[in-house]
């Protein structure tokens, strides 16, 4: 879900600047009172660590192409968008420095769709399916976030790149780049998502919070 | 599912398509944003690139390293603490 540097037009790396900086401001003072309540440095170092791991795992898929998945999940669960939001930018800030993977000119426009809109669309998830099934919700909430990223990366570069004039243009390239990321995604949300529900599992049976008392409540 | 279950299905996702260049869907977007504006320049390159294949996997292996060290540092730390107060 990289895009690589440079590789959409100035005007646009403004726009997904100008959406992401408020979202990181936010996370970023909420990040700072939740830091006082007890074990949030642990899990935030737990979450940061699986965004960590998943990101850099290129995993071959179905398609014949391999991609990664974000981790973003367990981080929304536990902390709620926005902190999620800073977190990517770290991951994405990391790998567009040292691995010329992304870029600083994109990289507002990579945090939208990894640390904003795919966590976002988890979080959703996660809230809607909560009451319902516990290992569902966290479950689904991992895998529509990893796949979200994807969806929001092929509109991103849709928008940058119409195949022609239009509304329809637009669409047609959606189409096209979706066709190379979302398929090549499914597997991967899968595979991310046992991860994720492992993971929250354990955190939950052994650091001793409940369902209902999570940290993304609290802050 | 174990992680032996999460290996078995990525050798099933790598022998279920034959023959594939199992290029990165991050170099495979670029090509068509290349097929659909031939024109289009990159308007920056990156800094600084690693300057092989081994050095780039290399900080790969470093960024998940440190991951799986957090995570299996802390949940360690959490378990035997859990442990002691049962």
């Amino acid at each position: 879900m990289h895009i690589m540097e440079g590789f959409i037009p100035p005007e646009w790396c403004i726009l997904w600047y100008a959406l992401t900086i408020p979202v990181l401001i936010l996370g970023s003072l909420r990040l700072k009172k939740l830091l006082n309540t007890e074990h949030s440095k642990s899990m935030l170092a737990v979450a940061a660590g699986f965004i960590f791991v998943l990101s850099a795992l290129k995993i071959p898929s179905v398609t014949g192409s391999c991609s990664h998945p974000t981790g973003t999940g367990v981080a929304v669960i536990l902390f709620g968008p926005s902190i999620t939001a800073v977190l990517s930018f770290i991951v994405l800030l990391y790998q567009a420095l040292l691995l010329a993977h992304g870029g600083i000119s994109t990289l507002g426009a990579n945090t939208f769709s990894m640390g904003i809109v795919g966590p976002l669309c988890g979080w959703v998830v996660y809230r809607l399916f909560k009451k319902f099934s516990f290992k569902a919700s966290i479950f689904f909430a991992a895998a529509v976030a990893d796949i979200m990223t994807y969806v929001t990366t092929s509109l991103q570069l849709a928008l940058a790149f119409p195949a022609f004039e239009g509304f329809e243009g637009i669409m047609f390239s959606f189409i096209r780049f979706l066709g190379i990321f979302a398929i090549t995604q499914v597997p991967l949300a899968i595979i991310e998502a046992f991860l994720a529900l492992t993971l929250v599992s354990y955190i939950f049976k052994y650091v001793g919070v409940g369902e209902g008392e999570l940290w993304a409540q609290k802050a | 599912m174990g992680s032996k279950g999460l290996i078995f299905l990525i050798l099933l996702l790598i022998a279920s398509s034959e023959a594939q260049e199992w290029a990165g869907t991050d170099e495979k977007a670029e090509d068509l944003i290349k097929e659909i504006n031939p024109d289009y320049e990159p308007w920056l390159s990156p800094i600084w690139e690693p300057p092989s294949g081994e050095i780039e996997s290399l900080l790969f292996s470093v960024q998940a390293a440190l991951g799986a060290l957090l995570i299996g540092y802390i949940l360690g730390y959490y378990r035997a603490k859990h442990a002691r107060n049962a």
